[in-house]
């Protein structure tokens, strides 16, 4: 079980800056469980949208949003919908969040943080990762994370290291700067990189913070 | 002037910098670090100590360039992200700046698993941008990370460095710039052995403007042998060294491969010399220290400014 929280709403709007049109997606599964993503809260979420001034173009939600196969399937119904947004809302784990940046051609936001995934690490099947850091950085990148690809978790960009879209520590791993780049450059939001990011709050973490995650 | 450092006011004299590294030994012997530094002694306007190059053990950076200090070169602390927290990268920003020590070459680190500790565990709290704001902050709105105030700030020139032959190529020049306002004063670059492609990278840099921002130091390193050369190309990320260079080098009989190393260095100088916007050199002769006056003699950079 993937715990997740809500992003605060302000930090969502923050993202949303300059753009009007937003489609959101929620997961059934453990967004659901966990009531950061479920179909309550992103009925919930598209009413303070819509009080805020935003237009929500509709939503989904997928039985399981991290895996891709599914997702995709679930999410090509609403092709019209989704190509009419700026961008898409997504409340789920950081895993979900990853496949549907990998799905569809558009800015993603995260709207929840990953505070654990219950300890499910090794059964996990999908190839996106979720290091259950506490907060989401995928805004910041694309929907391609950081903490969990990059042998030194950089925030800024790729190190003097990244050659030929490899990282300098494993030729057979991917830079995952690199892809950002390319993904961010394809949506043409390299801003986004271009943009200081501050240091991390390790805290919220179970990779850094107490031992024992209270919830 | 934002500190005391000669490097900065030899930068700001519009002089063509010089700067040198030196490579602290795997133990406690001071007498490695007072022989390399005697050597540079005079031919350059600062020295960096690497900061655990290659993540193997080696002598603080902090510590050699204390011990380099007693010839009257101006020391250049290089810090990275990768053996400490944001708590220990403070402590030892206020330690430095306390010790009299006036520029600071922030980075990320290259990874532990290249050196010989592989087992340990990478810190990376922060990252090369991250800390250079950090330094930033500390000296020009006396505060900390956390935002308290600090009653006597470290004035630190602050470094960072750039890799012009990594990838994604485009991307390296937007580093820069985000480098630049993090805070840095100066850039010492990767050793340049591609010149055109740093050609390329600088036009880049001019026409962001980002030249008359910050002060580039081109990083350069003499070769000594063909095997190095080769090694250099195919082992070390983020190297770019052209065939050329190689061929040059089997050109000569073996006996004078490092006079010929030594020379492509020089050339290399000269010809960065001639491009706008690069405002010095860095000199990394690794384990070969005692070449450095030749180099700089050779390249025309001698004597260095004095105030």
């Amino acid at each position: 079980m993937l715990i997740s929280k809500q992003k605060p709403f302000e930090e969502i709007m923050g993202y949303l800056n300059g753009e009007s049109k937003v489609f959101l997606v929620g997961c059934r599964g453990c967004a659901e469980g966990w009531e950061s993503g479920g179909e309550k809260e992103i009925i919930e979420m598209k009413r303070r949208l819509e009080e805020s001034g935003k237009i929500v173009t509709g939503y989904a939600l997928v039985d399981m949003l991290c895996d891709k196969a599914l997702a995709a399937l679930k999410l090509k119904n609403y092709k019209k919908k989704i190509d009419e947004a700026d961008s898409i809302l997504v409340f789920t784990d950081g895993a979900g969040v990853q496949v549907v940046s990998e799905l569809v051609k558009k800015m993603v936001h995260p709207g929840c943080n990953t505070v654990s995934s219950g300890g499910g690490h090794a059964e996990w099947k999908g190839a996106e990762r979720c290091m259950e850091c506490g907060n989401c950085v995928l805004e910041y990148t694309g929907g391609l994370c950081p903490i969990s690809r990059c042998s030194k978790h950089l925030l800024n960009g790729p190190c003097g290291g990244s050659q030929g879209k490899k990282c300098e520590v494993d030729p057979e791993i991917p830079c995952v700067w690199h892809l950002i780049y390319e993904r961010l450059k394809e949506l043409g939001r390299l801003e986004k990189m271009e943009k200081i990011v501050p240091p991390k709050d390790w805290s919220v973490s179970l990779v850094a913070g107490p031992p024992v995650k209270r919830f | 002037m934002k500190t005391r450092s000669n490097l900065e006011r030899v930068l700001e004299g519009g002089n063509f910098a010089v700067t040198a590294e030196i490579g602290p030994p795997q133990s406690a012997d001071p007498e490695v670090i007072r022989k390399k530094a005697k050597v540079l002694s005079g031919y350059v306007d600062a020295f960096n100590v690497t900061d655990g190059q290659t993540a193997v053990v080696r002598m603080a950076s902090w510590a050699a360039c204390l011990i380099g200090k007693e010839y009257g070169i101006d020391p250049i602390v290089q810090m990275t992200c990768r053996d400490r927290n944001r708590i220990a990268l403070q402590m030892d920003i206020l330690g430095i700046a306390a010790l009299g020590i006036n520029n600071v070459l922030c980075l990320t680190g290259d990874h532990q698993k290249f050196g010989n500790h592989p087992q340990a565990k990478g810190v990376y709290d922060v990252d090369s941008v991250q800390l250079i704001k950090i330094v930033k902050d500390m000296r020009d709105e006396r505060k900390f990370q956390n935002g308290e105030p600090i009653s006597y700030e470290p004035r630190l020139f602050i470094g960072a460095a750039e890799n012009p032959f990594a990838d994604p190529f485009e991307f390296r020049v937007l580093r820069l710039k985000k480098k630049i306002e993090a805070g840095a004063d100066f850039i010492q670059t990767q050793i340049v052995y591609n010149v055109e492609k740093f050609k390329e990278w600088m036009g880049r840099i001019r026409d962001l403007g980002l030249h008359e921002r910050v002060k580039i130091l081109a990083g350069v390193a003499p070769i000594k042998s063909v095997g190095a050369a080769k090694y250099m190309k195919t082992k070390i990320p983020g190297m770019d060294v052209p065939d050329e260079i190689i061929t040059r080098l089997q050109g000569v009989p073996k006996d004078q491969v490092p006079k010929e190393g030594i020379r492509i260095c020089v050339d290399i100088i000269n010809q960065l010399k001639e491009i706008k916007g690069v405002s010095g050199v860095h000199i990394m002769a690794i384990e070969w220290e005692e070449t450095v006056p030749e180099i700089v003699q050779a390249a025309g950079l001698y004597p260095r400014p004095k105030f």
